[in-house]
């Protein structure tokens, strides 16, 4: 249970970091995506691994329960990461409309132009 | 006592007023966004007079007892924090609506309440989780402004900007889980009375947190080495919104400030000095890159952007001693540097609007060249830390309080020579801008056959007065450096009184 929970952890965190430093707006994404589902899954194992429970306490039972705290905190982060993704398209979107280009970093050699230019204005 | 949540939630129900009901009628919407932030003022005014008894006051959200419920905390620190906000608010506000920045797209107003909802939840929450909550509200906030109005680079910027926050966010939920999970509490009061109790031989979990929540916040403020986004998207938001963004990056500041003070700050076995350790080297390195980019910049908004750069470094060398004086120097500098920050945010809008492109060649020169001239001049002076504004007692204030030998020879070195080479970057921009310019004759017949040619007009008082009034701020924080230290003296006495806070927030005494 461990190992698979923190191998799965471990090879959406790398996919994530991989895609991230693709810098084109679609890995980009994608990548965000995954980093987001690892930081949920993490966020879960941060309560202690439990299966089979409820996270409420029970009245009759030996107080075995799982902790409830992970579960409000991954429900939040995902809703957050959610709407940050749909922001992200539109604007990656808006961008590569305006500008024709889908790279996320803006090189030396795209600056320099638009001050040797904004000179020559 | 619910004046403590007010901050939020006034932002948070006027928002979408103004975004639903208003968004075709931009009368409505300035008069509703206007009103809204003097109110916000007044309430910042108020929760400041209230702080100022030295009370930590708690808000129990649903009267839910502490460690379980949300609390938010006002305390000096807060309420100081809150009224920055409110005073910036109200001057970049009035100055986004009389250069007509806030009709160039939709939903600027909307988005500016959103953006005051985030900040001032950010600096009044009393839990780490509620702190990323509202990190992310300001955040998105911010998404919207920064793309204001669009255009080709700004959209670029954007993206750049919103990627770069949205791994800072991912960032930020890795360090709150290893915090969890290494604690089993993210409630700030609880966490200062946890983490001591954990020997520093097991306490490894809690400095990898530690040290993550310091990256997160380290992202925000601008530090080296994460402090490449800041440039780019500084200079390429709408200028108002620069100027806004002053605040935020000292919403960084204040996060590193509170969490790794009150939680694992000073007596903590586990993690003491290790904040300090990594911020100190980090934060001189800061003020070269801000220095050195202001005496590279080709361009004014980017020259800006590095001396915020720069201040942050200063402010942040402060901060890293993690002493009672560093932190009030540290105080002070970011009022300070909040102000002249935005002022020259403010200038060099009033500056490019009326010049083809901001790059520093010279040009035809404005109308108003003097008046423009003395006001970046003035704005320059009070962001290089010279008399007779408040950087100069700022500066000194900082450099006095790390007179530690270990640090005194970085510190001073870092400081002094970045002040320098600012006052320089700063000279050769206003010298090409203001007086090279004047040697450049004026093409009246190209300007006026050219459509696109940018409006030489006069700037009208209500332009010119949000920039005076930060300067006015300025200058009133010089003059009454006396009354103001002494009380920042207080906030940071109360800062370091862990105890205090701890049993203010866990205590049992039901104010809310």
């Amino acid at each position: 249970m461990e190992l698979i929970v923190s191998t799965t952890v471990a090879v959406l965190t790398a996919g994530g970091v991989y895609l991230l430093l693709r810098l084109r707006t679609f890995p980009v994404i994608l990548g965000l995506a995954l980093l987001s589902y690892a930081v949920n899954v993490f966020l879960f194992a941060s309560g202690r691994l439990a299966i089979d429970q409820s996270p409420i306490l029970s009245p009759y039972g030996e107080a075995s329960y799982t902790d409830p705290l992970p579960q409000a905190l991954v429900l939040t982060a995902i809703v957050i990461s959610f709407g940050m993704t749909a922001v992200l398209v539109m604007i990656g979107l808006g961008a590569f409309l305006e500008a024709d280009t889908d790279r996320i970093d803006i090189g030396p050699e795209d600056s320099d132009a638009d001050a040797e230019k904004d000179t020559q204005d | 006592m619910h004046w403590i949540i007010l901050p939020v939630i006034l932002p948070a129900l006027l928002a979408p007023l103004i975004g639903f009901v208003m968004r075709h009628d931009i009368t409505l919407a300035r008069t509703a966004s206007v009103a809204g932030t003097v109110v916000l003022l007044a309430i910042a005014v108020g929760l400041t007079a209230l702080a100022a008894d030295g009370v930590t006051h708690v808000y129990r959200l649903g009267a839910w007892p502490a460690p379980f419920g949300i609390v938010m905390v006002l305390d000096r620190l807060s309420a100081l924090m809150v009224l920055l906000t409110g005073t910036l608010a109200l001057i970049v506000l009035i100055h986004a609506i009389a250069t007509g920045w806030d009709a160039r797209g939709r939903h600027f107003h909307a988005l500016f309440q959103f953006q005051l909802m985030g900040i001032c939840g950010a600096f009044l929450t009393g839990d780490v989780f509620n702190l990323f909550v509202f990190f992310e509200v300001l955040l998105i906030a911010s998404y919207g402004l920064m793309i204001h109005s669009g255009g080709r680079d700004r959209m670029r910027a954007g993206l750049q900007y919103v990627v770069m926050n949205l791994a800072g966010s991912t960032l930020f939920l890795f360090a709150l889980g290893t915090l969890y999970a290494s604690t089993g509490t993210l409630n700030i009061a609880d966490l200062a009375a946890r983490v001591p109790e954990i020997p520093a031989e097991e306490a490894a979990l809690v400095r990898v947190a530690a040290i993550l929540l310091m990256i997160v916040f380290a992202v925000k403020a601008a530090l080296f080495p994460v402090q490449f986004w800041l440039p780019a998207t500084y200079a390429n938001a709408p200028a108002p919104v620069a100027a806004l963004f002053a605040i935020m990056t000292k919403g960084g500041a204040y996060a590193i400030l509170r969490v790794h003070t009150t939680a694992f700050g000073p007596g903590v076995p586990g993690t003491e000095g290790l904040a300090g350790a990594w911020l100190f080297p980090a934060a001189v390195v800061t003020i070269a890159v801000g220095a050195f980019g202001v005496l590279g910049a080709r361009r004014l908004m980017p020259l800006i952007s590095f001396s915020v750069v720069g201040s942050m470094g200063t402010l942040l060398v402060a901060v890293a001693a993690f002493s009672a004086t560093g932190t009030s120097a540290a105080l002070y500098y970011m009022i300070h540097s909040t102000f002249a920050a935005a002022c020259l945010f403010l200038v060099a809008d009033l500056i490019v609007t009326r010049r083809s492109a901001d790059v520093l060649s010279a040009a035809p020169p404005t109308v108003q060249n003097g008046l423009f001239a003395a006001l970046f001049f003035a704005a320059a002076i009070g962001m290089a830390g010279m008399p007779p504004l408040s950087g100069f007692l700022g500066k000194l204030l900082v450099l006095d309080a790390l007179r530690d030998p270990g640090l005194i020879g970085w510190a001073w070195t870092a400081i002094l020579a970045g002040s320098l080479l600012t006052i320089v970057g700063f000279a050769r921009a206003g010298s090409t801008l203001f007086w090279k310019s004047t040697a450049v004759p004026v093409l009246v017949t190209d300007e006026a056959a050219a459509p696109d040619s940018p409006p030489n007009t006069d700037a009208t008082l209500a332009q010119v007065v949000p920039t005076v009034a930060a300067l006015a701020a300025l200058a009133g924080l010089a003059v009454f450096a006396g009354p103001v230290s002494a009380y920042l003296e207080d906030t940071s006495a109360q800062l370091f009184d862990r105890a205090g806070y701890v049993a203010a927030v866990l205590g049992d005494d039901k104010e809310g």
